[in-house]
């Protein structure tokens, strides 16, 4: 099926920090994707209800305030609840290296930190679809 | 899974078969006709809100606003909510939830994002087929979002059964400019942001516009909303339901019913043919001859268009 790569940019929990996940927005935009994009302070049962009703093929989690432990595994979890099995779920933001195991343990494919250009982000999205 | 036990699933109320249904709808035509036919007689029972209006006028809140105070009567609510998709790259930033946040969760709305994908006129080519869907689904009301008006976006009539046309204080002379063509549409017309200087200005220009529409059956109505703050919504609401009433005593609802779904047909008789005209002149390069003798003088267009529609009636495709 040829169609656009939808995609949800979500910032879960009570971080202020959204200029990381307006510029993936936007990049991911620029790549031809339909990004959605429903501001902050959103909890992980209002992003897997989004996710569900947007039929999205990737969930991009973005967080910089160091609750990532708690609130990316909860969506993981989340999905998996709700019998989703054809979304890609990723995350990014400020996170600790010795984090990322323990993230992707949890069902978060990838994680990408500061620097990691966007271009790389945009090959691992069109690489690692599941629909 | 097959799409007849995902259109199963969708009309037992789940919201995961019906966001996987509109997406086959709104991108494969061939699989899309399949579930259309399948689903049509579930169809026509909501009741469908169009809202326009120029950019960042408050449409997103206004709907926002209006979600709530319908769920609060017992209704469920779907929305479909359309932004533009950029010509350059083909993606899009759907940014309308954002004012949309609380209802995510909530058991009785569902909401949907669509760019438009090149497609002018306010919705996106299959906004229609979703919102087939949503009707099957057993929404009372569809609010349809479309992208900021600017001349022409006016596809919503085709399908809207009710359109508020939101306006806001300080357009000034935009209210002239967007008159044509565009202030007809309005059943109902909003003036958002009335905690703003100059609303009721904005009120009296809309007002005066509508003195100047002699043939009007029916005048709309110009209701002052706040969107942000929650108010007015009650009074917009209940100007809606004054226009179901008056659609619905003077017969207007089952014409304009009628008219669009002739609209509708027409326009699917219409692709087909131009894909008939297309393969007839892009295969064989058929015209090559004939245009080099236009250009001869030997032939004018009018005789190489009659020669070509004999020649297509002739052949059986
Ligand atoms: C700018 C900034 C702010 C601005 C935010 C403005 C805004 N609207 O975003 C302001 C001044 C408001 C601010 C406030 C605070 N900040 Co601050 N802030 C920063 C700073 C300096 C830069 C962040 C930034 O914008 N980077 C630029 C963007 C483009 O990068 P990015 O977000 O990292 O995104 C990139 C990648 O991470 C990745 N990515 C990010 N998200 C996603 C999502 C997906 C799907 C993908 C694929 C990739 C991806 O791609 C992006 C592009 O490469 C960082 C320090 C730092 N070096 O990161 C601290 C930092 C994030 N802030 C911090 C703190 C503590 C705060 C405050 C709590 C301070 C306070 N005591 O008040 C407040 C909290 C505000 C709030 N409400 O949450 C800490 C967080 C500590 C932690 N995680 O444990 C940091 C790390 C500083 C530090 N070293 O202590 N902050
Ligand atoms: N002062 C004031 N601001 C409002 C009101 N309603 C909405 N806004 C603000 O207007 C801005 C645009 O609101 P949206 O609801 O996103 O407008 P929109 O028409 O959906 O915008 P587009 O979809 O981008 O065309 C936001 O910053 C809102 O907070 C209101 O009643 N008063
Ligand atoms: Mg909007």
């Amino acid at each position: 099926m040829n169609r656009p790569i939808r995609v949800l940019v979500a910032k879960p929990g009570l971080d202020g920090h959204d200029r990381g996940a307006k510029v993936i927005a936007r990049a991911l935009r620029d790549a031809g994707m339909e990004v959605i994009y429903t501001g902050l302070r959103q909890t992980p049962e209002q992003i897997v209800a989004t996710a569900i009703q947007e039929d999205v093929d990737v969930i991009g989690l973005s967080l910089l305030s160091g609750a990532h432990n708690y609130l990316f595994p909860r969506v993981a979890e989340l999905l998996k609840e709700e019998g989703v099995d054809d979304v890609l779920l990723i995350g990014g933001g400020v996170i600790p290296n010795e984090d990322i195991p323990g993230l992707k343990e949890a069902g978060i494919s990838e994680i990408f930190t500061p620097g990691t250009p966007t271009t790389e982000m945009i090959e691992y999205i069109k690489n690692n679809l599941k629909r | 899974m097959s799409y007849m036990k995902l259109i199963e699933n969708m009309l037992k109320g789940q919201k995961r078969a019906c966001g996987k249904l509109i997406t086959i709808v709104e991108n494969e035509p061939e699989e899309a006709e399949k579930i259309l036919r399948e689903i049509h007689q579930y169809t026509g029972k909501a009741h469908i809100i169009g809202i326009t209006g120029p950019p960042g006028a408050g449409k997103s809140t206004l709907t926002d606003k209006m979600v709530k105070a319908l769920i609060k009567e017992g209704n469920k609510v779907a929305v479909i909510a359309i932004d533009p998709t950029s010509p350059y790259t083909g993606g899009s930033i759907l940014g309308d939830r954002i004012r949309m946040q609380d209802l995510a969760l909530d058991p009785n709305v569902f909401i949907r994002s669509m760019g438009t994908r090149g497609h002018l006129g306010g919705l996106s080519k299959y906004t229609k087929n979703a919102l087939k869907v949503l009707d099957a689904a057993g929404y009372d009301y569809i609010i349809i979002e479309t992208v900021g008006v600017g001349q022409s976006e006016v596809d919503i009539v085709k399908i809207a059964d009710t359109i508020i046309m939101v306006m806001v204080p300080g357009l000034g002379d935009d209210i002239q400019s967007i008159k044509a063509g565009i202030m007809e549409i309005g059943d109902i017309f909003a003036v958002n942001k009335s905690d703003l200087f100059g609303a009721d200005r904005t009120a009296t220009e809309i007002n005066m516009m509508l003195d100047l529409s002699m043939d009007m059956e029916r005048r709309p109505p110009v209701v002052k909303v706040v969107a942000a703050k929650n108010e007015g919504i009650d009074d917009l609401i209940n100007e809606v339901r004054e226009h179901i009433n008056y659609l619905k005593k003077s017969g207007k609802f089952e014409e304009r019913r009628k008219n669009n779904l002739k609209l509708e047909v027409v326009e699917l008789i219409e692709e087909e043919l131009r894909k008939i005209v297309i393969s007839h002149t892009d295969k064989e390069s058929k015209l090559d001859g004939e245009v080099v003798d236009i250009l001869n003088k030997k032939k004018n267009v009018y005789e190489v268009r009659d020669e070509f529609l004999g020649k297509l009636n002739r052949s059986p495709n």
